[in-house]
């Protein structure tokens, strides 16, 4: 594997070796054992945007792995703000660092870095384009949980319009072949080429608009935020909001095994009473975005 | 009062592209980008046999190449292209949807990475199904309103 731009470009196989790898690595990721496999490496971190748990887990794979960290958050001490190229910076970066991290709020910009770099590229989100190693992360705790990454009925809740996260791993899900489920707010329903391939693909569940609707069937609750700037009057996103708060009685008339799964950073679509449930994930599925970007970081970098 | 004239002459020598859809004879002179001295005859929205309209587009003394005739086909995909040499159609095939298409095209999508002050080349591949569509290499989105986003 040289670059991870786009959950298009992988395979069931690519995904399942990534996965087993980042099994291997959950131990080095807590600190419990140690492994400088990639002493020596420097990784070039560049976010053009705000990010905490991608940035983080990033530095913290490549800190644990016992390589070093450049880069920069936010452009404002960066030649960027002079006017600087994308391309340029990154033909700068890839001659300091054997692999770059880039985070842009351009769709593509991370395609367009593979062109210009000597280094793998890992896309840690395009604008509202792609987030691939998210993705990796949330099919991570979903196998870590379930067994397993097919035959599952999948539920997808909240902004499906907008939010990457949510159309990355339909896509990734459907590779395996699962039930998936789209509950949303009027107005905010999956892009419709994303349900043309679920269709196609045969695992498309049902569309909804409560998660009331698909609970008692759902092995996975995958929530997302509903942003208050998609709706232009207050009081609609407050009504709509609250039809989509999961809290304790809706979690518990789900089955057993199921799990709470959301990307962070959540604001109030999941109550804090939720968190001390056994179906919620969510803070391990962020804790699990050490071992996965050391598993991609020992492969890009290392050619494990 | 009668008049007898003809809308269009008949070329010796060209290449004539017929049975573009009805007012896209424009969006075909854009794709193609020709900057040419030679005669040019456009027909809007003319009689079809088949019926409808149709557009027509005659060049005179200019052959257009089999890569340029298939980028006909992103507006007008049903289009003809006849060469005609000493008066007679000697080659005629239908436009063929190019599969990639480099540096035509602009991204519909504002936010997209091509669209920004880079030194790189609009890229768009046909999607495998029979829909049509053109995806950006960049940022892998549908182009939308094809026509309007030819930047040649």
């Amino acid at each position: 594997m040289r670059h991870v731009i786009s959950v298009h470009d992988l395979s069931v196989e690519v995904i399942t070796d990534v996965l087993d790898r980042a099994e291997g690595m959950l131990a080095i990721a807590r600190g419990e054992a140690v492994n400088d496999c990639l002493r020596g490496k420097v990784l070039g971190s560049i976010f053009f945007e705000p990010s905490t748990r991608t940035r983080l887990s990033f530095e913290t794979a490549m800190n644990r792995l016992g390589g070093g960290v450049v880069g920069f958050a936010g452009t404002e001490a960066t030649s960027v703000v002079k006017g600087e190229t994308l391309a340029d910076t990154i033909r700068m970066v890839s001659g300091y660092a054997d692999a770059i991290v880039l985070r842009h709020p351009r769709e593509g910009a991370a395609k367009l870095a593979t062109e210009f770099s000597d280094v793998p590229i890992i896309n840690a989100g395009d604008g509202a384009g792609q987030h691939p190693t998210q993705t990796m992360l949330d099919l991570f705790t979903i196998r870590q949980h379930m067994g397993r990454l097919k035959g599952l009925n999948i539920s997808l809740v909240g902004d499906l319009r907008y939010g990457r996260t949510v159309h990355s791993l339909a896509y990734a899900l459907s590779m395996f072949g699962n039930t998936i489920n789209l509950v949303s707010p009027e107005g905010l329903e999956m892009p419709s080429e994303v349900i043309e391939h679920l269709e196609e693909s045969g695992q498309f569940g049902i569309a909804c608009h409560t998660p009331e609707e698909v609970i008692a069937t759902t092995d996975i609750l995958y929530v997302t935020r509903i942003q208050k700037e998609r709706f232009p009057d207050p009081v609609e996103y407050k009504k709509v909001a609250g039809k989509y708060m999961i809290d304790p009685p809706l979690v518990s008339q789900g089955p057993d095994h199921m799990i709470v799964m959301h990307p962070l950073p959540r604001i109030n679509e999941i109550t804090p009473e939720v968190d001390a449930m056994p179906q919620a994930k969510y803070f391990i599925q962020a804790a699990n975005g050490v071992p996965v970007r050391m598993a991609l970081l020992s492969m890009v970098i290392g050619g494990v | 009062m009668s008049h007898k004239y003809m809308k269009v002459e008949r070329i010796d020598h060209g290449t004539v592209i017929d049975h573009i859809l009805p007012s896209r004879a424009f969006d075909v002179l854009r794709v193609l980008g020709l900057s040419t001295d030679k005669t040019m005859s456009i027909l809007v929205n003319s009689h079809s046999k088949k019926g409808g309209t149709k557009d027509i587009l005659k060049f005179e003394d200019v052959e257009l190449s089999a890569e340029e005739a298939n980028l006909v086909a992103l507006v007008s995909p049903q289009a003809t292209i006849n060469i005609i040499v000493g008066g007679k159609v000697v080659k005629k095939f239908n436009a063929e949807a190019p599969k990639v298409v480099r540096g035509i095209l602009t991204c519909s999508n504002p936010n997209c990475i091509s669209n920004q002050n880079e030194p790189i080349t609009s890229e768009f591949r046909l999607s495998p199904d029979e829909s049509h569509r053109y995806v950006c290499a960049y940022c892998e989105r549908d182009i939308i309103d094809l026509a309007k986003r030819i930047s040649a």
